[in-house]
């Protein structure tokens, strides 16, 4: 018990620290630089005791559920007998590698579709598209994006390929697409991809990658390990994009055929 | 009144959770057809995380949102381009440093760095370099806020920094060591997270608002994606000069 009043009186030490330059920027320029006092100072130190606690269990229950869910993950869908091969026989043969890929897809698809943020985003989208950018479409086209990146990212992590070659691909195909997208779109588009990395997903996500390159054969974490995030906020640019073109396609030639 | 929303919030927290256990569970089920090993570990630990976001969301809400919102339209109207600037950066660097999860990939980060023999293997050295890591995102982070500040200001298109910055990951990434890519690559998308993707996204907003002829839809997005895409080149220089 006392071990781990301890423990808890560290990490409490620990995020105060982190949480003191926030702190500190939004008061001090508030009392010194716009100079009017803070309106309800009562609520703000209670929102700011909130906010320690919340960040103390928050990254207690990542250490015990969210980091070891996704490594588990991985080493389950990788081990030998799951996979129906012999170990230490073959060389790594992607396509074996097959359910990993679905595991990262679904699990891109079903967070950014139910991710709060991207929900209030795309409802003031579609009002401020007159419903041209329709909001389930949005977050159909988000969460696409998002289970296709997972999908490649794990797909160049077993295969120890990296992220550099897609991640070049995605951007250039990004610069072609914006080129002709409807011009509204353009800059959401752009932080959609920031939107669905969530504290949730982010530590999951790394889990997973990590695990995968620990578990798969001739993979090494430090090199192969990380990447997964980048393409899970690189792909949805490309899928708004693609949908904003498409939806801005169809209502111009619908308009057309009316007149 | 509390006690409800803060029921509210647990339930909306467990949302947030919900479809990665629907996701988990219906793999463990369907496709490994084991049961999940130290379930009661992972049980606990998921209430911790559905308690832990119930309380910083409810606390933000309190505090720092309304707080950093209010600023950003203040700093808006105020028409002191120093000022503004000067608030952009420190409030791009300090949600970033405060940023939960990028805490928690950073000390991944460095634990595999040590394990790979990138660095020493005592705590302090990987310490150390997790908060050169952190410090590192944090300050792209915040420049990357600052010139995406500009731009709303001065009404530049959103795509020509954005160019740039994929012309500098282009080139830099072949100089770069092989282990910094992969998490120089993934610390954008870490960085922009629960805390500061609704702070940037309420500066963003609140500016075009403010400014006239400025649209808070094409104006008022577009910061993210350079708080995002800044760390990728920042991180890569970090590893180069820690090599």
């Amino acid at each position: 018990m006392l071990e781990w009043l301890v423990h808890f009186a560290l990490k409490l030490l620990e995020t105060c620290r982190n949480i003191l330059p926030i702190a500190v920027v939004i008061i001090g320029f508030q009392l010194l630089v716009i100079r009017k006092p803070l309106a309800h100072p009562k609520k703000i130190v209670v929102g700011f005791v909130f906010v320690l606690l919340g960040i103390v269990f928050f990254l207690e229950g990542l250490d015990m559920a969210l980091f070891p869910l996704g490594n588990l993950m991985a080493t389950q869908l990788t081990t030998p007998e799951f996979l129906g091969v012999n170990p230490g026989l073959q060389p790594v043969v992607w396509q074996n590698y097959r359910w990993v890929y679905s595991f990262a897809a679904s699990l891109g698809f079903a967070t950014a579709l139910a991710e709060p943020t991207l929900l209030a985003v795309a409802i003031k989208v579609d009002r401020i598209s007159g419903g041209t950018i329709r909001a389930w479409g949005l977050r159909i086209a988000v969460a696409l994006g998002v289970a296709i990146g997972l999908a490649l990212g794990t797909f160049c992590i077993v295969t120890g390929t990296g992220p550099y070659f897609f991640i070049i691909a995605g951007y250039i195909i990004v610069i072609i697409q914006t080129l002709f997208a409807p011009k509204l779109i353009i800059a959401l588009a752009y932080d959609t991809g920031s939107i669905t990395t969530s504290m949730v997903t982010v530590p999951l996500v790394t889990s997973l990658g990590l695990g995968l390159a620990d578990a798969v054969p001739g993979r090494n974490p430090l090199t192969d390990g990380f990447g997964l995030i980048a393409f899970a906020s690189l792909f949805p640019i490309i899928s708004v994009l693609a949908y904003a073109q498409i939806a801005h396609n169809l209502s111009k030639r619908s308009l057309s055929s009316k007149l | 009144m509390l006690k409800n929303r803060f029921i509210r919030q647990l339930f909306s927290s467990f949302l947030d959770l919900a479809p990665i256990l629907a996701v988990v569970l219906i793999f463990q089920v369907l496709v490994i057809g084991k049961p999940v090993p130290d379930v009661a570990r992972l049980m606990i630990g998921m209430l911790f995380v559905v308690f832990g976001l119930c309380l910083f969301i409810q606390g933000l809400e309190l505090s720092l949102l309304p707080l950093g919102e209010a600023m950003a339209y203040d700093f808006a109207r105020k028409g002191s381009l120093f000022w503004l600037l000067a608030f952009a950066f420190c409030l791009g660097f300090s949600a970033a440093i405060a940023e939960p999860a990028l805490v928690a990939v950073a000390e991944k980060a460095a634990t595999s760095a040590s394990a790979g023999h990138v660095i020493e293997q005592t705590q302090a050295a990987r310490d150390r370099y997790g908060l050169g890591f952190r410090l590192t995102i944090a300050l792209s982070v915040g420049l990357a806020i600052l010139i995406g500040v500009l731009r709303i200001i001065r009404g530049w298109p959103v795509y020509y920094p954005i160019f740039c910055a994929y012309g500098g990951v282009a080139l830099i990434t072949p100089f770069a060591p092989a282990e910094i890519i992969g998490i120089a690559y993934d610390s954008g998308g870490i960085a922009t997270s629960t805390l500061t993707v609704p702070l940037v996204t309420a500066l963003g907003v609140g500016l075009a608002t403010a400014i006239k002829g400025r649209n808070p839809i094409t104006d008022g997005f577009g910061l993210l994606v350079f708080a995002s895409l800044a760390p990728m080149i920042f991180v890569m220089l970090y590893g180069m000069l820690y090599a």
